[in-house]
């Protein structure tokens, strides 16, 4: 990852419009191609016709939450598993621990700044 | 508000003798802004009040207050992650085979601001335990303002800090959650010693090094002040020893102390151990 001359592409997963655009500019910013979903059971479905290659994911939200989706596309058989962020305002310890067991790779505590958003993409070998 | 050009030189001559800060005139729209709550603190109607009390008759602690105020603290765990990634591939193997009769390493962290830096190299030590196994590392953290040293000492940081060059796994790892944030915890605290001490003073009593970290701080020196630092940071590091700098800064045109190691972006090494090794 990082190195090709593509675009990365993000899928960014929140039923909130503001963050969904938001997190879009950020990104489009840092070089990324996008794509949105308001819930997981889209975001499932996006994934599986489009493939992205990260989702930076909210964790509450209508119809399936974050963790939901999250244990689902792991035990989902793909050819290559997407890098998935949490971006939550769910800053437990707990939280966190759940969402790494389940195999997020990187975690965002709301609110975050582009800084912080650079950084953690970074952290999984997308910058 | 326009700055009086006194009060400018002044402060700037004072800052340039205590801290080595070379204040150019496209920052004096700073001081008025950071001198203020400075000024009310010590009970001076003005900053132009305050300014002139500045000679050497002035209060210590007024004259630290000023200097902590221009103080540039930016700082986030492992900055710039390559001279991290360095020291845990090249710089570790070397030193583990250069020491491995003595089986101990000493690390100084020269301006270490709040602390994330030398709580970097805790972790990066922590997580290279097993190849340290039996060892003694010393991680010694300086800095002149005592204000941030004592955050430092406290180790504790704001969710945005935290987010910022750690990765989550490490969080989990190495901070446990406090009010106001996240706390290093204490297996990490007690790796790093925390001390102020001024680059521009003599520090030789800190004793020998094995690797100096000393990142974004020279770029707020002027070229001399650069060299007789550096030339001290030499007397103060193995002969075989590490040096890392910050991304903005090097050793070229400065000083011979130093050469860049090739190939190890901000890593320098002492020009005497290079003649050395050409030779044998
Ligand atoms: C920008 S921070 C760098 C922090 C860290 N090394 C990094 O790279 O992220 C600069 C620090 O240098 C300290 N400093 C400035 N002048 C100093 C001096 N003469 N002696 C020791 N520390 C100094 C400041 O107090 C500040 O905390």
């Amino acid at each position: 990852m990082g190195s090709s001359t593509a675009a990365l592409t993000c899928l960014v997963v929140d039923d909130s419009r503001v963050i969904r655009t938001l997190a879009r500019k950020m990104l489009v910013g840092l070089g990324l191609t996008t794509s949105e979903a308001e819930n997981g059971a889209v975001a499932y479905e996006m994934c599986l016709a489009s493939r992205p290659d990260l989702i930076l994911l909210d964790w509450n939200m209508p119809v399936l939450d974050g963790l939901s989706f999250l244990k689902k596309i792991r035990a989902t058989d793909l050819d290559r598993q997407p890098k998935i962020l949490f971006c939550t305002t769910e800053s437990e310890f707990s939280k966190i621990t759940e969402a790494l067991a389940a195999g997020a790779d990187e975690y965002i505590m709301k609110p975050f700044d582009e800084e912080i958003l650079a950084s953690k993409l970074h952290m999984v070998g997308a910058l | 508000m326009t700055m009086d050009p006194n009060v400018f030189a002044t402060v700037a001559s004072f800052l340039k003798a205590q801290s080595g800060l070379a204040l150019t005139p496209d920052k004096a729209y700073l001081l008025n802004g950071r001198l203020q709550p400075v000024a009310e603190q010590h009970g001076c109607k003005s900053v132009a009040e305050l300014v002139a009390k500045l000679n050497g008759a002035a209060p210590a602690q007024l004259k630290q207050d000023v200097v902590e105020a221009m103080t540039t603290n930016e700082t986030s765990f492992f900055r710039d992650t390559t001279p991290f990634e360095i020291l845990k591939t090249h710089v570790l193997s070397q030193l583990l085979e250069r020491r491995k009769v003595r089986r101990s390493l000493r690390i100084l962290c020269a301006a270490a601001s709040s602390g994330q830096e030398p709580y970097s190299l805790a972790m990066l030590m922590a997580e290279n335990a097993a190849r340290l196994a039996g060892w003694k590392t010393q991680i010694l953290a300086v800095d002149l303002d005592t204000k941030i040293l004592k955050r430092a000492e406290a180790g504790i940081y704001t969710q945005f800090e935290v987010q910022r060059g750690l990765p989550v796994q490490m969080l989990m790892k190495y901070f446990e959650q406090c009010p106001g944030g996240w706390k290093a915890k204490p297996e990490i605290r007690s790796m790093v010693q925390f001390q102020r001490c001024n680059l521009l003073e003599p520090f030789s009593h800190l004793g020998e090094f094995d690797v100096i970290f000393c990142r974004n701080v020279l770029i707020y020196f002027d070229t001399p002040t650069k060299r007789h630092v550096l030339d001290r940071l030499a007397n103060q590091l193995a002969p075989d020893g590490f040096l890392f700098l910050g991304g903005a800064e090097t050793v070229l045109d400065i000083t011979t102390s130093f050469a860049p190691s090739a190939g190890h972006r901000g890593l320098y090494l002492r020009t005497e151990a290079l003649r050395d090794r050409k030779a044998g």
